[in-house]
């Protein structure tokens, strides 16, 4: 298995919108390498021709009959959000921000 | 305190009050809450209104349930209606959901009275709720040392007897292991078999809610109550809630059990002596005993590790601060987002977030992920193969008694190989008991864990109730 590097885990961090230390990376890269390398006892396994198991019993789409039923009351949800205007969550600018 | 099924006959005969079962909880939560740190909501005045309601109900001549004024322990990855939901994290702090999970509305509808939310490691992840960012939590059987986890708050809140019953959640042993180290009963059921509605999700494929009690009949009670099919989660079986409790007393004769040498191998000695005592015991009751080895639950542990982050990483994607929770102001709304969930999310978190985004991210998703699911059908085959022999695995539930605090905190591998013997069933889907049989280095209990395939709980039940009459508690 490829081997993990410092900036692996600098491009991952972004992709996971988190931000890191220069002291996290190292710890980050030091620690995750160790959970790679042990899962490396997969590579010494034949899996060519096993299926991958994603869940327990396969997933199937569940359907419902497309009756309106009550819901969460909007002015209960809309309390719980850190900001939020004419009753709609409000972020920050979306664009022009740097790339 | 005693168990939940007196206490619900006591409460429903009018032995006693809902109110003064409660009083008597709280008492004991307020007495040793603060050197415990097991609660970190305590519905005071919810509690004393359901448990004055129940009373009520009772003095008119009604039946309220089969866990009638019995007082429960809320893991905090469950919601309830308008009580903070935390997950241990400060992501959420302050949050108060909207809607009650299902198995709370359950344990509602049977009688039982929610006190308050129980700490955990941070959303889910840990094996000594060490990684809550609210503190740990303390083993009420020996202060130094944990209470496992993640659900360690459950469990410390049975075993310190402030509640005769907890839920916890389970996605790599979260119930059996700490019921394990706090000496108590812990269930995993099946996978779908209990709905999640309303359970803060870690690995959605993992996941599942499941009792810790001190008695393997008052499990037994609480999962009926729980399990059956939910229409509001898409993983629940169609059927209704199992016959569970009229099965406890039915014995293992006749039954072949298979005792796994990869459940055993690399426990200390004390926990291997419990096994095999137990093997005594099964045979004793009447059971087969075949001797088994699944290589395959070994590659379990690599093949979790990879699944349950990347599941994670998915999952907590939804906290970037724009519904819910903690948000970090920033200029723009990509810069908002990193800075709440960099100060949001604890060091743990941030691990299994870093790990499952790079096992699914572009040119390593085959290597790691896809190998993982591919391991993740050995395994499920494995299992196949070991219940054309067996009806019935054991094994440890954990390699050791309970250990000290900080023991394993600064090497996160070292943590995550306390889940080897647990994790195989969180694959598989398939249920699982921890039950306490015996005790090992400074007295601490041993858990002795039962396997078996999908919903096969009743003689889960049966097998952990004899082990339960021979190690004497009951």
């Amino acid at each position: 298995m490829p081997e993990l590097r410092r900036e692996d885990v600098a491009h991952v961090a972004k992709l996971a919108r988190l931000i890191m230390s220069d002291a996290e990376l190292d710890m980050f890269t030091h620690q995750l390498g160790q959970v790679l390398d042990h899962a490396s006892d997969m590579n010494a396994l034949d899996l060519d021709g096993v299926v991958a198991t994603a869940h327990p019993f396969g997933l199937v789409n569940v359907v419902r009959d497309d009756v309106p039923r009550t819901c969460l009351d909007h002015d209960v949800v809309m309390a719980m959000a850190p900001d939020a205007e004419d009753g709609r969550f409000a972020v920050p600018r979306i664009l022009g921000e740097a790339p | 305190m005693k168990s939940a099924r007196q206490t619900a006959l006591d409460v429903q005969n009018g032995d006693t009050s809902a109110l003064s079962v409660l009083e008597e909880s709280l008492a004991q939560i307020y007495s040793r809450n603060e050197e415990l740190h097991v609660f970190l909501y305590v519905d005071e005045e919810g509690a004393r209104k359901s448990a004055a309601a129940l009373d009520e109900r009772i003095a008119r001549g009604e039946n309220v349930g089969s866990l009638a004024g019995v007082p429960v322990a809320l893991k905090d990855n469950l919601c309830q209606t308008n009580i903070p939901t935390t997950c241990s994290s400060k992501i959420l702090e302050g949050w108060r959901p909207p809607y009650n999970a299902t198995v709370v509305d359950r344990l509602l509808a049977a009688g039982a009275v929610p006190v308050g939310k129980t700490n955990l490691d941070e959303f889910a992840m840990g094996s000594s709720t060490e990684n809550s960012a609210f503190g740990p939590t303390r083993n009420p059987l020996n202060t130094s040392r944990v209470p496992g986890g993640s659900s360690g708050g459950s469990a410390a809140a049975v075993a310190a007897d402030m509640t005769p019953l907890a839920l916890g959640s389970d996605t790599g042993g979260s119930i059996r292991q700490p019921a394990a180290l706090c000496g108590l009963v812990g269930v995993k059921p099946s996978y779908g078999l209990v709905s999640r509605y309303g359970l803060i999700a870690f690995a959605s494929s993992l996941d599942q809610i499941g009792p810790l009690t001190k008695t393997v009949s008052d499990a037994a009670i609480a999962l009926e109550v729980i399990a059956g099919h939910d229409p509001l989660d898409t993983t629940s079986l169609p059927e209704p809630s199992p016959s569970l409790v009229g099965h406890v007393e039915d014995g293992v004769a006749g039954m072949r059990i298979g005792v796994v040498r990869e459940l055993i191998d690399g426990a200390d000695a004390d926990v291997v002596a419990s096994v095999e005592r137990a093997v005594e015991v099964l045979k004793e009751a009447g059971a087969t005993i075949v001797e088994l080895s699944v290589p395959e639950f070994r590659l379990g542990l690599s093949a979790y590790y990879l699944i349950a982050p990347a599941e994670a990483s998915s999952n907590l994607a939804r906290f970037d601060g724009v519904r819910y929770g903690l948000r970090v102001k920033a200029d723009d709304v990509t810069a908002m987002m990193e800075a709440t969930r960099t100060a949001g999310f604890g060091e743990e978190v941030k691990r299994r977030i870093m790990l499952g985004t790079y096992a699914l991210s572009a040119g390593y998703y085959d290597a790691y992920y896809g190998q993982a699911l591919k391991v993740r059908t050995l395994t499920i085959d494995a299992f196949r193969r070991a219940y054309r022999e067996a009806d019935l695995l054991l094994g440890a539930t954990t390699p050791s008694v309970a250990f000290e605090f900080g023991s394993k905190t600064a090497d996160p591998m070292a943590m995550y190989l306390s889940d080897v013997f647990t994790i195989p069933s969180n694959l598989s889907g398939e249920p699982a008991i921890s039950v306490p049989f015996g005790t090992g280095e400074a007295g601490l209990p041993i858990g002795v864990q039962l396997l078996g395939p999908g919903r096969s709980e009743a003689q889960l039940f049966a097998g952990a109730r004899v082990l339960e009459i021979a190690d004497g508690r009951l």
